[in-house]
């Protein structure tokens, strides 16, 4: 056993997570003359975005020049169900389409229109064709001109394979982290005097879904043991297209722009059956409502042999389908022997993103704890009830930006001094609990509670839930939670790269978000986006008013409505002008 | 799940760290359409929960999975066990240092990328307030290379660097491509032939083209990246027409 001491870091800004929004904003910060520390779970150049695959949303109006910010804006507040932050919906409206071409300078390259401008694809419940695009790689492309631009300037470092535990403040400020390295399981207190959230999403919660093993809720989770306020957590997104054979494969993400450039649904029947949901937008409605048409196709029998409906692309030519969309060709011709020039994909929903997450502030990306900020997936407030495609992408360079500029001018002013003292029993403490499953490695078997929580959730939080689901959920959660506690490692005492030790460290923070989305998808008594209920089959007009905070009290997780401020008058008609353009069901 | 159990698999996963290891074998309930990463990732939540492994997509889309599968550099996430019989051996790339396990420290290649000059526009095109024009059929130059996931598959098999240990006078074959994908950005105005000669050692490799078979996203690493960039070097370096004239000027050796 080591004796638990660590090595002190300290640095202006810390940025944890190494995406879109940790890169951007770590950009943002050392250009705002921050001295700026990235620290992230796995090597650079992993993180989540590199699965973004259809593109970033901005209105250019380079293919369809009738494309405005205040199109782009409606689409995200309908799309939302209204529950957005609705100052938030303006600026990334506003400021996206600058985002990108910065991106561009920076030497992303896109894919053309023939006038040589950027090329913009159409996109699930974005009125325009809208999103700026490199084949079916886009995330991949935007995260590595970051990476490459963070390497590039001066005042940034980066600690890879490192993840973070717990934050501590200083009267009440955010002054560090703790953290360990996975290659040995040395420990890190890094000291700063504004820390920068960037961590993603936390869809390992569930067990089919397209996120990878590092997307367990870290950074909701941090934040709201640091005190922070959560918000809109029961908003998880289901994708309407993941593969569903072979097993191995499941819930890996299949492009909406298989549907962008053309490719319809289908039931066993053969019946293109989205007429049926939203006859108006039918495969690119959004993805709520495709989602839950699908699962209500499989449901009435009318799936096809591994339980999923049909993704058909075939009426493209060969040669398109692989230009427009390589990695899907590939993916499917390699994981399921598909052709998809030739055959229809089977796909069924997926979880694929969480709208909900910590509580922001709109210009600044600063939470309710001082000196704490958050970018991108963790936070929340962009997307509402539902996230529509392309506005990840856009949401991360446009609040990455924000939030780094933000942090930075934080810590140079208001941030606590590297001396600032912590207090060295809450440090002793974290590294005591940091360290307690290496000490009782034959604790009960981290991947046996991950499982059960993925389990749970899959059961009793899918995507139509009831009030006797989630109930059950939550206490079945309680109880994984009380028996986390005394977890083991799955038998190894080993520090060095001992994946059963980081997977036991990762149950808490799962353990937050599935507590908070349980309580919340209770308390919003109501359908709305993402989030339907059987029992509350209706949106209500009250509760499409508020948004659910959450909060750690004394006495546990407290969640409260909270009535959102109404949108001035000049966005407010944006609104009702987009609305008297569609059919009324897509108020639901 | 209604996977169907088809028959057990034997994998054999080298377990160990940097002072040395052996292959441990692992009997695995094989199911249909099952990669090598499942079987590994099924081995470490069953049998030895501190079997070390990196991964993420699981959809051969970030490039961390990277391992030698019965001695073939492969993404673990992209190879089904079909393909083999009933015995698989897994082992880390032999290029890099092993940390643990599968687990190698790759961190020599982002110290190679570091050291690359960056995109550069030209002041004109930094300057200006319009957004750029670039035809398709230009940018698609270096896409081919921008679809590199880093998962130093190439590097791995390169035998500059995977035989011979020439780390300090060979970038590899990932970092060939890097410096194409900027040489070929329309707007790119920077000259890195000169780091191509130097420091990258553009000249050591010898065109095995090993790199273009083990490349997950089958990017033409020798046809379309090295072959030209040692074409653009040349043109500078071993220009034959300044070695004659050099060669009667100072009575010197052409080359």
């Amino acid at each position: 056993m080591s004796s638990a001491g660590y090595e002190t870091v300290e640095t202006d800004v810390l940025v944890l997570g190494a995406g879109g929004a940790g890169l951007r904003g770590a950009i943002a910060a050392a250009e705002a003359g921050a001295k700026v520390l990235v620290v992230c779970k796995s090597l650079l150049g992993k993180a989540h975005t590199v699965m973004a695959e259809g593109g970033v949303a901005a209105a250019m109006h380079n293919v369809a020049y009738q494309d405005t910010w205040e199109v782009h804006f409606a689409d995200t507040m309908k799309g939302g169900k209204l529950l957005n932050d609705w100052r938030t919906a303006e600026l990334h409206a506003r400021e996206s389409p600058e985002r990108v071409l910065e991106l561009e300078r920076w030497g992303a390259v896109f894919d053309r229109t023939w006038q040589g401008r950027i090329h913009q694809r159409p996109f699930g419940a974005h009125t325009y064709p809208r999103l700026a695009h490199i084949g079916d790689r886009t995330g991949l492309e935007l995260l590595r001109t970051l990476q490459d631009r963070a390497v590039h300037t001066k005042g940034i470092d980066v600690h890879m394979e490192v993840t973070a535990f717990r934050l501590f403040k200083t009267e009440e400020q955010i002054a560090g982290a703790l953290a360990y390295r996975r290659a040995d399981g040395s420990l890190i207190l890094y000291r700063c005097a504004a820390l920068l959230l960037g961590t993603g999403g936390a869809g390992k919660m569930y067990r089919v879904t397209s996120n990878s093993w590092e997307s367990t809720g870290d950074g909701t989770a941090l934040a709201y043991e640091a005190g922070a306020q959560l918000r809109d957590m029961e908003m998880v997104q289901f994708h309407p297209t993941g593969m569903v054979w072979p097993a191995g494969v499941r819930g890996i993400l299949v492009t909406e722009g298989v549907r962008g450039e053309g490719g319809v649904l289908r039931n066993k029947e053969g019946e293109r059956f989205m007429e049926r949901y939203d006859h108006e937008r039918m495969e690119l409605s959004s993805r709520d409502i495709v989602a839950r048409a699908i699962n209500s196709e499989v449901a009435a029998g009318r799936g096809g042999p591994h339980g999923g409906v049909f993704l058909d692309i075939t009426h493209r030519k060969p040669e398109y389908i692989k230009s427009k969309l390589p990695s899907m060709y590939e993916q499917f011709l390699k994981l399921a022997k598909v052709d998809i020039t030739r055959q229809p994909m089977e796909v069924a929903p997926t979880i694929h993103y969480i709208m909900g997450g910590v509580r922001v502030d709109a210009e600044t990306g600063a939470s309710s704890v001082r000196g704490l900020f958050a970018a991108g997936e963790v936070a929340a407030g962009l997307h509402g009830a539902n996230r529509l495609g392309g506005n990840s992408l856009s949401d991360l360079l446009v609040f990455g930006r924000r939030a780094g500029e933000a942090a930075a001018a934080f810590a140079s002013s208001s941030g606590p001094r590297p001396t600032a003292r912590l207090d060295p029993r809450e440090i002793d403490d974290s590294v005591a609990a940091l360290m307690a499953p290496v000490s009782r490695p034959t604790g009960e078997n981290p991947y046996v509670l991950q499982a059960e929580i993925q389990d749970t959730m899959s059961k009793h939080a899918p995507i139509v839930r009831d009030a006797s689901g989630l109930q059950a959920g939550l206490e079945a959660i309680l109880e994984i939670r009380d028996r986390a506690q005394a977890c083991g490692t799955g038998g190894s005492r080993s520090l060095a790269f001992n994946p059963g030790w980081h997977t036991a460290l990762d149950l808490h923070s799962m353990l937050v978000n599935a507590e908070a989305l349980l309580r919340c998808a209770l308390a919003r008594k109501e359908s709305r986006g993402a989030h339907a209920r059987s029992d509350y089959p209706k949106p209500d007009d009250a509760m499409g008013e508020v948004n659910f905070m959450v909060e750690k009290t004394p006495d546990g997780m407290a969640v409260r409505a909270e009535k959102r401020p109404p949108m001035p008058d000049y966005l407010a008609e944006l609104v009702q002008h987009a609305y008297a353009r569609y059919t009324p069901e897509e108020r639901e | 799940m209604t996977a169907t159990q088809i028959s057990d698999l034997e994998l054999r996963v080298w377990r160990g760290d940097a002072s040395g290891g052996e292959y441990v074998a692992y009997r695995v309930p094989a199911r249909e359409g099952m990669v090598v990463l499942d079987a590994v990732l099924w081995v470490q939540a069953n049998l030895a929960s501190d079997l070390a492994v990196r991964w993420n997509c699981k959809a051969a889309k970030c490039g961390s999975c990277s391992a030698e599968v019965d001695g073939f550099p492969r993404l673990m996430c992209k190879t089904p066990i079909a393909e083999y019989g009933s015995t698989v051996s897994v082992r880390p790339m032999k290029t890099f240092p092993v940390i643990k396990d599968l687990v190698t420290d790759v961190s020599w290649n982002y110290v190679v990328n570091k050291e690359i000059p960056p995109f550069t526009p030209s002041e004109k095109d930094s300057t200006s307030s319009e957004p750029w024009r670039m035809q398709q059929k230009d940018v698609e130059r270096s896409t081919e290379f921008r679809k590199c996931i880093e998962c130093f598959l190439c590097q791995d098999i390169c035998h500059v660097l995977r035989d011979h240990s020439s780390k300090g006078a060979f970038y590899g074959p990932r970092f060939m491509i890097r410096i194409a994908s900027l040489e070929m950005h329309p707007k790119d105005i920077l000259d890195r032939r000169p780091l191509l000669k130097g420091k990258a050692g553009a000249g050591y490799c010898n065109i095995t083209k090993c790199c273009t078979e083990v490349c997950p996203e089958h990017i033409k690493i020798t046809d379309n990246a090295i072959i030209p960039l040692k074409e653009r070097m040349d043109d500078v370096y071993f220009d034959p027409f300044r070695a004659l004239t050099r060669l009667f000027r100072r009575g010197g050796r052409p080359f």
